[in-house]
């Protein structure tokens, strides 16, 4: 189906199974902690060589010449593969199409060359160590790293009325220059694939997010057809976006494993995860805020910049919910991108909004401030009746209701908003707030369902599992709309056997691919009618029975009944704007002398359209969370100013949240259905929790200890520097 | 990994003579030295692995003082009931660094040996003149983030990462050290590690074929114990300052001050002149202020790092304030 008008009355609210929302905890989990449930490079394959990755430790020029020969006498080496083919960036999430190839041409310090393939993994990164190669390497002065060094490029530009002129007229404005640094993805399982040619066809088992993109670009990278590949990712070790395209260990694995007739491993080293897949781009932005005398915006400019190497079309989309989040008449929005030879930038968990949102957040505290209105006031003032330019109406909006019961769980009183009014000791409290925003993603996916004779039934498409919860939410919505139990669901995912679902990224896969299933479950429940001689709306499915007793088996009488869903969203975002939104409220401790910042506590209400299952959204929204006080306190990726090259690239250096940086993490969830947004009334819930979370934290350090960081992360040294002497 | 030979020498005399040649090293808890060997930034020729030889034991000494073998685990050093009676900054210490999992292998000779984490350093395709002598310091004008501001040379700029070596140079410990044909000696926690000056690839006194049996801490003294780590997360991160701190008071004045720091130098610092300072001096914001003054007197940073030189004055006063109850 293609989706143009809203889906107002739902059929999974008019089921009778009862399990749809439900917190039912991940079909996988027991698998998964039992070490019984494979990672891609886990799958026992006979025979199977090991490849490592050889990397360039140049920042840009050309591989002149590769010993293969010298490499060839080195213990067990077997190949030493050096092709044209072979990707030298990941692709980009959705491209569907072969990223830069001809890896002789170095762009990045790090970027992988050649793959030396021997018969165990410590014989083929020894000889990775000693392989002589020859670079025709750049001049460093003539090599930009920094984005503010070089020209940079406008990504995008919008205005509306005169913002310098709404800054000028206002009784209270801002104007405050934030920066974040870049983050890498630091998924758990680093990215690896094992490549099994038998001539006629390629088996690639890969750690990936969306195989069906991942299969257009391997199969544009090596030349062959779609139908010459399959894809097989049924457990991922996290992805965060660093899995949306396909990278260079399963392009080089592929490649291998033809050329040698034998199966092929690659697996990434932390390092080279660290140094070869996406980074999120740094960000410098300006946020220019006017305000009348009570605090409704008249004036709202966000500009930014960020980096990516040249040739790549992908931005870090730091103004996405600046769009339409808040008011403001006379709006600015301009984005630049500086062209830099640091590794690629791509998606890294909320692209745009990740970073966005939490600087934007922090320059509506700093107006709160200046004009004397609370900071949740402040955002129940500007909450927009239609998008601030567009003139579109939401589809559904719940930001209002999250910061009023956010609010109210936290206990914000709405009181003084001093800052340094609490020290225990060496410690300041404080506490901050912020909104939350993101857009709402979706896209065309297919799945099967098939109801089998003996009343069970197969849920099957390429979609693939993150972590997330897909297993767990295909099998209630399928079980929802069949009248089956949980358990009575098989769902199958991560094979490109199956069809083409949505792939997970951009907190899409619940909303498309579910709605996928919903119209496969539509169809079966329409030809179940029929068997049953009632209308489709008079036919009611529970614990494998119709209302009359007659059992799904007895109906089916020995056939399968199998329906392919195919969702795709229509024309219906030309009508609304679709988003999803929520509130953070936190308090912290600052100690005055170090500078050092803990979270105390933290709520968060977000309205995220239907909840599939209370357990795994709630999951996401802690997770989403955990990487807000990561953004606000300790990621950042270090790169070496002389050549570029990442300095931090394993997870001791590289600082993401331990247990001990996380408090109880408290999570409402606000009733919402959206029925514009997808016919199952979901939006996505994966992101939303890392989109301002960081800002809310920003604010709470500069209440508890006055110190105003305009530099995310807030390490230690940044928070002392600005600590107001006593 | 490049290949390697593995032995296991069958006592301590077998061990050193097995550690005597060039190309080999010793491994304990092996949380350090496999990392960079998979790196290739270590490369033996040889593995020695002490781990069967008996000296894990925590007793007690002649002279009321604790002797941790040198291979007893972190977690049982930070466990055992008189270090964490009457050596607490010890245990605090220890538990202040790496994880639980690490602990339980990390061993009191590893930990003192347990080399910078300079991010140039355990990259081979960097200049590094600890890892390879003459390659020039990538770390002087690049990321200095983890790095010295005391007792720097133009050669290397780099920290002693370690918790528990700081806290053992405050409680002046003894490093045990033997060698082939029971040469022993003993070389005090302070001396053990050295500055880098124009020979940064030896991090300290330790020579070919010699092994650590053990420390020695003295007999327990009076006053109180204080380790303060300033990180970038709460757990699981190396200290970017961090001060340990035996200080007594009588009568109103300071009667004892042993103070280390880490992660401004490349060995837990120490200097005596602290301890001159605040003896017999009432404790006061402006004698903190003046003994910060004496300890950063030659402190230098490297851009990145420059914050560590207010952080370190922060820090100290804060120890200070804690350990006399002074309010600041
Ligand atoms: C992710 C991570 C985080 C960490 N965080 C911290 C931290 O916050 N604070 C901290 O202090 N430490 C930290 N550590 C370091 C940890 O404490 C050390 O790795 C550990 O103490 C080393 O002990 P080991 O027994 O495993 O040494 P090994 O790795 O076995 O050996 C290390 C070195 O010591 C030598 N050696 C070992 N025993 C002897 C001996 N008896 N005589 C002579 N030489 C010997 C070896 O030859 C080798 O050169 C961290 C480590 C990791 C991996
Ligand atoms: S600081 Fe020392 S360890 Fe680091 S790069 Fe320089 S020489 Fe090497």
């Amino acid at each position: 189906m293609e989706q143009d008008q809203p889906a107002t009355d739902c059929k999974l609210d008019q089921m009778s199974q009862g399990i749809i929302g439900k917190p039912i905890s991940r079909s996988e989990g027991f698998a998964k902690v039992t070490g019984t449930a494979p990672y891609a490079a886990e799958y026992p394959i006979e025979n199977c060589l090991e490849g490592v990755l050889v990397t360039a430790p140049i920042a840009r020029g050309k591989v002149t010449s590769i010993d293969v020969d010298a490499g060839l006498e080195m213990d067990g080496v077997i190949a030493v593969v050096e092709d044209e083919r072979m990707i030298a960036r990941p692709a980009q999430g959705t491209a569907g199409e072969a990223p830069v190839q001809q890896p002789r041409q170095v762009c990045y310090w790090g970027q992988p060359i050649a793959l030396v393939v021997a018969e165990t993994f410590e014989q083929a990164r020894d000889a990775t160590k000693h392989l002589a190669i020859t670079f025709d390497a750049d001049d460093l002065k003539d090599v930009p790293f920094d984005p503010h060094q070089v020209e940079p490029e406008s990504q995008e530009s919008s205005s509306q009325g005169d913002l310098a002129k709404a800054m000028n007229d206002a009784p209270h404005s801002i104007d405050a220059h934030i920066t974040t640094t870049g983050h890498a993805s630091a998924a758990m399982e680093p990215h690896s694939a094992i490549a099994e040619w038998d001539g006629n066809m390629l088996t690639v088992h890969s750690s990936l997010q969306m195989l069906n993109y991942n299969i257009a670009e391997l199969a544009d990278s090596l030349d062959l057809k779609e139908d010459e590949i399959r894809l097989v990712s049924r457990y991922v070790g996290g992805g965060f976006g660093s899995k949306l395209g396909v990278s260079e260990e399963t392009v080089a694995a592929s490649i291998a494993a033809m050329k040698l007739n034998r199966p092929v491993r690659v697996v990434m080293s932390r390092q080279q995860v660290f140094q070869c897949i996406m980074r999120r781009s740094e960000t410098s932005q300006r946020l220019r805020l006017a305000a009348d005398n009570d605090g409704g915006l008249t004036g709202f400019g966000h500009q930014a910049l960020v980096s990516n190497l040249p040739g790549e079309s992908f931005a870090e989309p730091v103004l996405q919910s600046s769009h339409f989040l808040y008011g403001g008449e006379n709006r600015l929005l301009e984005m630049d991108v500086a062209r830099i030879h640091r590794m690629t930038a791509g998606s890294v968990r909320a692209p745009g909004e990740a970073v966005g949102m939490p600087a934007l957040e922090v320059a509506m505290d700093m107006l709160a401030e200046e004009s004397g209105v609370d900071p949740v006031e402040l955002r129940l003032r500007n909450i927009p009746e239609s998008h601030p330019i567009k003139g579109t109406p939401f589809s559904s909006h719940r930001l209002a209701e999250c910061l009023k019961q956010g609010a109210r769980q936290f206990g914000w009183d709405g009181g003084s908003r001093q800052p340094r009014h609490t020290r225990e000791g060496e410690w300041w409290i404080g506490t901050g707030m912020a909104s939350a925003a993101r857009v709402h993603n979706i896209s065309e996916a297919k799945a099967r369902v098939t109801i089998k004779a003996d009343g069970t039934a197969v849920v099957e498409t390429d979609m693939t599992d993150i972590g997330t919860g897909t297993y767990t939410i295909l099998g209630q919505i399928a079980g929802e709309m069949l009248g089956l139990p949980r358990d009575k669901v098989l769902v199958e995912l991560g094979d490109t056997q199956f069809p083409r679902g949505s792939g997970s990224g951009g907190s899409w896969g619940a909303s498309s691919v579910g709605s996928a299933v919903f119209v496969a479950c539509e169809a079966l429940r329409k030809s179940l009618a029929e068997r049953a001689g009632v209308a489709e709306d008079k036919l009611k499915l529970k614990d494998g029975a119709i209302q009359n007793g007659v059992s799904l088996v007895d109906l089916l009488e020995g056939e399968d009944l199998s329906e392919e869903g195919h969702y795709e969203p229509g024309d219906i975002d030309d009508d609304y704007v679709a988003a999803s939104f929520g509130a953070y409220f936190t308090q912290v401790r600052v100690n005055h002398f170090t500078g050092e910042t803990r979270v105390e506590r933290m709520t968060g209400a977000f309205g995220f359209g239907r909840v599939l299952n209370e357990t795994t959204a709630r999951s996401q929204c802690i997770g989403g969370m955990t990487w807000s006080i990561g953004a606000a306190l300790t990621e950042a990726l270090h790169f070496d100013p002389v050549d570029g090259h990442l300095v931090n690239c394993d997870l001791a250096e590289y600082h993401v949240p331990v247990h001990r940086d996380v408090p109880d993490l408290q999570v409402i969830m606000v009733e919402e259905r959206d029925p514009a947004a997808s016919p199952i009334q979901a939006k996505g819930v994966g992101e939303l929790g890392v989109c301002g979370g960081a800002g809310a934290i920003a604010n709470a350090i500069y209440n508890a200890c006055g110190a105003r960081v305009m530099e995310f992360p807030m390490t230690p040294d940044k928070v002392m520097a600005r600590m107001p002497d006593d | 990994m490049r290949p390697f030979q593995y032995a296991r020498p069958d006592g301590l005399d077998h061990a050193t003579q097995l550690t005597a040649p060039a190309d080999t090293m010793a491994i304990a808890g092996g949380t350090n030295l496999v990392d960079l060997m998979k790196l290739q930034v270590e490369t033996p020729q040889e593995l020695i692995d002490i781990n069967r030889l008996t000296m894990g034991e925590i007793a007690d000494t002649d002279d009321g003082g604790l002797r941790i073998g040198a291979l007893a685990t972190n977690t049982a050093t930070a466990a055992h009931d008189r270090v964490r009676r009457e050596y607490p900054v010890l245990a605090r210490a220890i538990l202040a660094g790496a994880t639980q999992q690490l602990r339980n292998k990390a061993t009191t000779g590893g930990n003192l040996c347990q080399r910078t984490r300079c991010y140039y350093f355990t990259n081979i395709d960097q200049p590094c003149n600890k890892r390879d002598p003459g390659s020039g310091c990538g770390a002087i004008k690049g990321i200095a983030r983890l790095h010295a501001i005391l007792g720097t040379s133009p050669q290397c700029i780099a920290t002693y990462p370690g918790d528990m070596a700081v806290a053992m140079a405050a409680l002046d410990a003894k490093v045990e050290i033997t060698a082939e044909g029971d040469k022993g000696r003993t070389v005090p926690v302070r001396d053990f590690h050295r500055l880098p000056g124009d020979k940064p690839e030896k991090d300290n006194v330790l020579e070919a074929g010699e092994i650590i049996t053990g420390v020695t801490l003295p007999g327990p003294v009076e006053g109180k114990q204080i380790y303060r780590k300033v990180r970038e997360r709460s757990s699981y991160a190396f200290a970017l300052v961090s001060v340990a701190a035996v200080v007594a008071m009588k009568d109103g004045r300071i009667s004892r001050a042993d103070l280390a720091f880490g992660g401004i130098a490349h060995k837990p610092w120490y200097d005596p002149r602290l301890s001159e300072l605040l003896v017999g001096e009432a404790p006061s914001a402006a004698l903190f202020d003046k003994a910060a003054d004496l300890l950063l007197e030659d402190a230098q940073g490297y851009g990145e790092n420059d914050f560590k030189i207010p952080l370190a004055r922060r820090t100290l006063a804060a120890t200070l304030a804690n350990a006399t109850g002074v309010e600041l």
